[in-house]
């Protein structure tokens, strides 16, 4: 069971780094600001998703801590660049 | 007690909030906690901009809440198999207007958190012009469908909860 | 890793079955961000990864290490509920500034005309 565990573990790290890097093309080719926006804020989210499951890997409860002020930066940075597309034009 | 303790439920949340934080059910860390959540919302209380939050029956509020999670569950596979499977140029992806009937602000926002956190819509704004819900469908078929879940399934239980007593 | 060794089997299951449900369901959502053709499309697929995806690694987690620990380890729900109540008003505020670009823009193509709801200012 040990090693299903461990490979369950280790599907997850590549499909959470897999979605990072799929965020990270919209990221770079995405024709909008408001794309690169919610994109930026995916990738957050996956960072968050990696702390955690990284913890899971090395059985360790630091990581905790590491996701939480993630998720906390995230919002904060997702919701300023937001704020900032909806009002920050110079076209206004 | 309405002097001293402004809100007892938003005084609970922080204590339980730094309880999980810790980790801990030592008699420092819950005397610490209980400091906190009772100095907090008694500082705050000047900063709300709307009068405190009364809720009128939280049965009706856990019913609400077990039903939006069981919708999301569901629409998680519907949304996913329409990334996998569909074709997206196929997709009939439409703003749709809802009329409203709830007004109170804490009920809005518990709504659209319900709806945006359900896969598949978006709220965008209550349109200025009337009392109107802005939604985006991702893969809309019917119309009227949508409109008659919101208002019979999301809308109606938060008007029981927050508006008891304030409509005739 | 030695820790997993620990781990009795009712637990694992679990854990295993939550771990690949939400990790697939994760790779779905940053998949359907990458190949749908508009914005307003693309803003559902986060959407899955924020709610089901997220919920399914935090849950696994939580079952991970309360049993490996033998106590309530439940600090993830933290994380969950801060989740469930800002990713909504992160995915509203893009919405909104999405469409109101599209219209100071004029752009017709994009979808924000799609539904009879937003026009163009010149049409008013």
């Amino acid at each position: 069971m040990t090693t299903v565990l461990e490979l369950a573990i280790g599907f997850v790290l590549v499909c959470v780094i897999l979605s990072m890097v799929f965020c990270a093309v919209r990221l770079v080719r995405g024709p909008t600001a408001q794309d690169r926006v919610l994109a930026l804020d995916t990738l957050w989210m996956c960072a968050m998703l990696l702390a955690v499951v990284l913890g899971l890997r090395f059985g360790s409860q630091v990581y905790f801590e590491a996701a939480m002020l993630i998720a906390l930066t995230g919002f904060v940075s997702s919701i300023a660049l937001a704020k900032f597309l909806l009002r920050g034009e110079i076209i206004e | 007690m309405k002097r001293w303790l402004p809100s007892p439920l938003s005084s609970l949340v922080l204590w339980l909030a730094w309880l999980l934080l810790n980790q801990s059910t030592e008699p420092a860390h819950l005397l610490l906690g209980a400091g906190l959540a009772w100095g907090i919302p008694l500082l705050t209380r000047r900063l709300q901009p709307h009068p405190l939050l009364r809720l009128a029956r939280p049965w009706v509020l856990c019913r609400l809440l077990w039903m939006a999670l069981v919708e999301i569950v569901r629409s998680c596979f519907n949304v996913s198999r329409i990334i996998l499977f569909a074709n997206p140029e196929g997709l009939n992806s439409q703003f749709i207007r809802v009329p409203l009937d709830l007004h109170d602000p804490h009920g809005l926002a518990l709504l659209s958190c319900l709806i945006n956190s359900t896969p598949g819509t978006v709220w965008v704004e209550i349109l200025p012009d009337g009392h109107e819900l802005a939604l985006h469908v991702f893969d809309l078929h019917d119309e009227q469908w949508w409109i008659d879940t919101i208002k019979t399934r999301y809308e109606k239980p938060i008007i029981e909860i927050f508006e008891q007593g304030e409509r005739p | 890793m030695n820790a997993a060794a620990e781990l009795p089997l009712w637990a694992a299951v679990p854990v295993v079955a939550l771990l690949v449900l939400g990790g697939a369901i994760v790779l779905i959502g940053a998949l359907g961000l990458m190949r749908l053709p508009t914005f307003y499309q693309r803003i559902h697929g986060p959407a899955i990864t924020v709610t089901l995806g997220a919920g399914c690694l935090l849950i696994a987690s939580m079952i991970y290490f309360s049993v490996l620990q033998s106590r309530p380890v439940i600090h993830e729900l933290i994380i969950s509920v801060f989740i469930l109540m800002t990713a909504p008003v992160v995915a509203m505020l893009i919405m909104r500034a999405a469409v109101y670009r599209d219209l100071r823009a004029g752009k017709r193509d994009t979808g924000a005309m799609s539904g009879d709801v937003y026009h163009l200012p010149s049409e008013d």
